[in-house]
């Protein structure tokens, strides 16, 4: 592509993301009941359909054609600086730079993009991150001088509180899962111009991982698609070392410029703080229900497949399963998750065949990772990639998450909060429920807000795929799983209906709930995972 | 006039609670100011109740700050009524929360009393779902817990929990203050369907007959006619020496407790982790507990995170002859049950004394035999309790005679 081109596309970029700036929003029912927006950021969208109903046909997005020899022959490709490689990349007005959050909350290379963006005078850039944490609330200041247009991915914490209040006038927040970023990219719906990949290690070549080095993260899952799909990639490290970089997550192949710096994360922030086993008894209470549901349901078997989170609760959750897996002698298959020592232990102790592991939450993890055949970097197009011929979700025995709210007919939401404000990503949250038996954990109450609602605030997660519901006042299974609530009935479980948790904590806290006060705008919407839109979120006046 | 007060918690840390601080003014009406957390979701309910409890409170002029992070209706209802009768100690009115039809269950003498779950009385937050554990029996808890500045509002708060939240099943225990001070704590006690009060640093048996003829006249006057069960704890060289006499002090005496880091200190020492220094004094309120027929209980093991010394010291507690055991964590719970479940040969002897007595029965004779042996009255008692524990526990199914089944056995021992 010419640089005349390059300029128009650029330019067309801009105009396309002005085109949702100002415009009034036109609304639609969808197939769940809520009103959403046709046009999202200047294309069109397909309201939900129901799920499973939305079946695409076409092809997936190209990319250019490159020839090998108009790359530098001794494969160095180390430029000076993010700068250089990014001018070097044509970095211009109305693009969309995209990067990833593995390094979470210890990131420092996505403000640094933007600081050199706003530096050169560069306005309206799209940024699509993978996902978006409290350490990048400087990007709110270049979104107010213009330097970034919009962000379309996760919103957590201060950027989400940023937009809910209607700040981010450009346009509107999208709410992807891991698995719909992933189909969003190679189905064409977002174009990325330029992606800016971590690489805790990586060659001069562009080959990098995330195993080794002073920011090592673990598997770099979540930089895939932008890998095969932008038409730039820089990979900047502060571990450059000689090639060949093994194992490889960035394909070496795919990367024009590779910048070597100080310090690309802060290590005491990459490791989560997330990795301790809840010492709360409540939460303890719906994990180790969580645990004697899977047993008293007769779903456990050898090579029984699990995926749970690193929260506490999870962790915990594993903790009781464990102990009922070594009671019967039975040997989980593969458990997937983010990854702690505690599922390293798992491994090591010879409890599970193996680790996929798609997000590595401790050190221990990153090690096991690197050392251990059977602890396997799991990916985003093999796990969660809705428009692919299968994904391994489906082979998941039980899948234990969270959620902010869920509803009477086991809807539920994980962005918004009671109140409306969107404070959370998606993650692969959405992926997930096409699990065989997927187990909502969540306290029935938080500081007297209920959690089982009449009507969840921000739909995210449709009924139909939600098993169980596990509080700490006891277990309702989704009247659809008729399998669940027949083969527990003589079980010694708490088996209650959701609207009898409900009702009684409704009767504590002093009945039901206000409806939240929503403003009448639009400020950004979720995505299910094939695409179509399943509900809009709405401005929260100050 | 302008009279001042606050009562409340507020501050980092502080869940499920709220801080008032009121001014009572001669004229102006209601000034509310309300900040609360839950502003969207209950913001109009907050302000209904904060009016009701000033009406019912007879306060039509007052100025209402209020922070409030999730705190239940009756822990509001209890801090306004705190920082109200502080600026005003001469308004009698009260506010009562309706009683809910779960707060209405009762107790019996005989049930068991294996674990009771300590909660600070100025702690609501730790109330809420205190039932969900499934303990015996729960403590709210008015004396070491609540610093002397707060024992009013712990009351207010107490009472209100009484009447409003589900402790499901478990058995409902207040620990009153120490006297002269306990026998304030009984008014706001008895008239709310508390089931027992524990009474701390017992020492004679004049103390429980002072307070259950104060629970009596309370009573009448209440209308209420269910007893209020008693629990003396022996903390005190003294009170060990009085225990019996204590325990045999009123009918309503269903059990001793042993409370040693008081009593420890008292003889002079200091609390070990095998406990040398009390085995005589924890052997001395099992003997007189038993002889007064009512039920020795244990003290607190008071190292939440060590599930293993926890357990060997419910098991020493059991082999003592201890029916139950205090807890200060809901995690403590599930260990104690554990260990005072019956072991395979106790149930088994068990079940083969019922077995024979029920024959005997049958057969109506009056004295039961197991092979040349007589079995005795207590003998028979004892083993059936195993053998309910047991059942209730779904260690082993059956019905007892005279006992509904229990179709959902759970840790806790009473099938409730």
């Amino acid at each position: 592509m010419s640089e005349e081109q390059n300029q128009k596309e650029g330019a067309s970029e801009g105009n396309l993301h002005e085109a949702n700036a100002g415009a009034s929003q036109k609304l639609e029912m969808n197939a769940a009941g809520r009103m959403v927006p046709t046009w999202v950021n200047g294309k069109e969208k397909i309201p939900f359909k129901g799920v499973n109903k939305h079946r695409p046909s076409g092809k997936k997005a190209a990319t250019a054609i490159h020839t090998s020899i108009d790359y530098p022959a001794d494969g160095n490709k180390v430029v000076k600086s993010l700068e250089e490689a990014l001018k070097l990349c044509g970095l211009k007005d109305g693009m969309t730079i995209s990067t990833h959050h593995h390094f979470r909350n210890g990131d420092l290379i996505s403000n640094m993009v933007f600081d050199i963006a706003a530096k050169m005078g560069i306005k309206n850039l799209l940024w699509f991150p993978s996902a978006s944490f409290p350490c990048h609330e400087p990007q709110i200041q270049h979104m107010l001088d213009g330097v970034i247009h919009h962000i379309e991915g996760s919103m957590n914490g201060p950027l989400g509180d940023f937009a809910s209040k209607g700040k981010m006038t450009k346009g509107l927040a999208v709410l992807r899962s891991h698995g719909g970023r992933y189909r969003a990219i190679q189905d064409g719906d977002i174009h990325i111009d330029i992606a800016v990949l971590a690489a805790p290690t990586a060659d001069e070549f562009g080959n990098g991982n995330g195993l080794n080095g002073p920011s090592a993260c673990g598997p770099l899952a979540y930089a895939k698609a932008d890998t095969i799909w932008a038409d730039k990639v820089i990979v900047v490290t502060d571990n450059l070392i000689p090639f060949p970089c093994q194992p490889l997550d960035i394909i070496g192949n795919f990367v024009d410029f590779v910048v070597q710096m100080d310090k690309i994360g802060d290590p005491e922030k990459i490791v989560s703080g997330t990795t301790n086993v809840t010492k709360s008894p409540d939460r303890l209470l719906i994990a180790e229900y969580c645990a004697k549901f899977l047993e008293g349901a007769g779903l456990l078997h050898d090579h029984f497949n699990f995926q749970a989170g690193a929260g506490g609760t999870s962790l915990a959750f594993v903790k009781y399963l464990m102990d009922i897996m070594k009671a019967r002698n039975i040997r989980a298959g593969a458990i997937v998750g983010g990854v702690t020592e505690h599922m390293v232990k798992i491994l090591e102790d010879g409890m599970a065949d193996f680790i996929l592991d798609g997000q590595s939450f401790d050190l221990e993890a990153v090690r096991s990772m690197r050392e251990n055949p059977r602890h396997i970097a799991a990916n985003l197009l093999t796990c969660y990639d809705f428009h692919s011929k299968g994904n391994t979700t489906t082979l998941m025995d039980a899948i234990v998450l969270g959620a902010t709210e869920v509803d009477l007919n086991f809807n539920a939401n994980v962005v918004t909060h009671s109140d409306g404000r969107m404070l959370h990503g998606i993650g692969g949250w959405q992926n997930c429920l096409y699990a065989k038996c997927t187990i909502l954990a969540v306290p029935s109450v938080r500081d007297r807000m209920p959690v089982i609602r009449d009507e969840v605030t921000t739909l995210v997660g449709p009924g139909e795929l939600v098993d169980v519901i596990i509080t700490e006042r006891g277990i309702a299974i989704n009247p659809l799983r008729k399998d669940l609530l027949e083969a527990t009935k003589n079980s010694s479980l708490p088996i209650r209906t959701i609207q009898e948790i409900m009702d009684e904590v409704h009767e504590l806290v002093g009945g039901a709930p206000e409806k939240p006060k929503l403003g009448n705008k639009v400020i950004g919407v979720v995505e299910w995972v094939d695409g179509t839109i399943l509900d809009s979120i709405w401005e929260v006046p100050e | 006039m302008s009279q001042t007060a606050e009562a409340g918690r507020k501050g980092k840390g502080v869940r499920s609670d709220c801080w008032v601080g009121i001014e009572l003014t001669d004229s102006g009406g209601l000034d509310l100011n309300i900040q609360s957390k839950v502003m969207g979701m209950y913001g109009e309910s907050i302000h209904t109740l904060v009016k009701e409890v000033f009406v019912a409170l007879g306060i039509a002029n007052v100025r209402l700050e209020m922070v409030d992070v999730g705190a239940l209706p009756m822990v509001i209802a209890a801090r306004i009524e705190a920082a109200i009768k502080r600026a005003d100690p001469g308004i009698k009115a009260e506010f009562l929360p309706d009683m809910r039809a779960h707060c209405n269950y009762l107790s019996q003498k005989e049930r068991f009393r294996r674990s009771r779950l300590y909660l600070p009385g100025n702690q609501p937050q730790l109330f809420i779902n205190a039932g969900l554990h499934r303990p015996d029996a729960i403590i709210l808890d008015l004396e070491d817990s609540v610093s002397p500045l707060e024992k009013d509002t712990a009351r207010f708060v107490v009472r209100n929990a009484l009447r409003t939240i589900d402790f499901k099943g478990a058995e409902r225990m207040v620990r009153i203050n120490q006297l002269p001070m306990g026998l304030e704590d009984l008014n706001h006690l008895v008239p709310h369907n508390v089931h027992l009060l524990l009474i701390p640093k017992c020492e004679n048996a004049d103390q429980v007959i002072a307070i259950d003829k104060r629970v009596q006249e309370i009573s009448s006057n209440c209308g209420r006619t269910e007893p209020v069960f008693l629990m003396p704890i022996i903390e005190s060289a003294m009170g060990v020496i009085n225990s019996y006499d204590i325990a045999k002090a009123s009918p309503n005496v269903v059990a001793l407790a042993m409370g040693l880091e008081d009593y420890t200190a008292d003889i002079g020492t200091q609390r070990t982790k095998d406990g040398r220094e009390s085995f005589w004094a924890r052997c001395q309120v099992v003997n007189s507990a038993r002889a007064a027929k009512v039920q020795p209980i244990d003290t607190v093991f008071s190292d939440v995170g060590d599930e293993e010394g926890l357990m060997a010291s419910v098991l020493e507690a059991k082999a003592l002859g201890f029916d139950g055991k205090g807890c200060i964590h809901p995690r403590q719970i599930k260990v104690v049950h554990k260990g005072f479940a019956p072991d395979k040969l106790e149930l088994e002897a068990a079940e083969k004394i019922v077995k024979a007595y029920e024959e005997a029965e049958a057969k109506g004779l009056g004295v039961a035999s197991l092979g040349s042996k007589m079995i005795d009255a207590p003998v028979v008692k004892r083993a059936q309790k195993t053998v309910q524990l047991a059942i209730n526990m779904g260690l082993i199914q059956g019905v007892l005679p005279g006992q509904g089944n229990n179709p959902n056995p759970d840790e806790r021992g009473n099938g409730q």
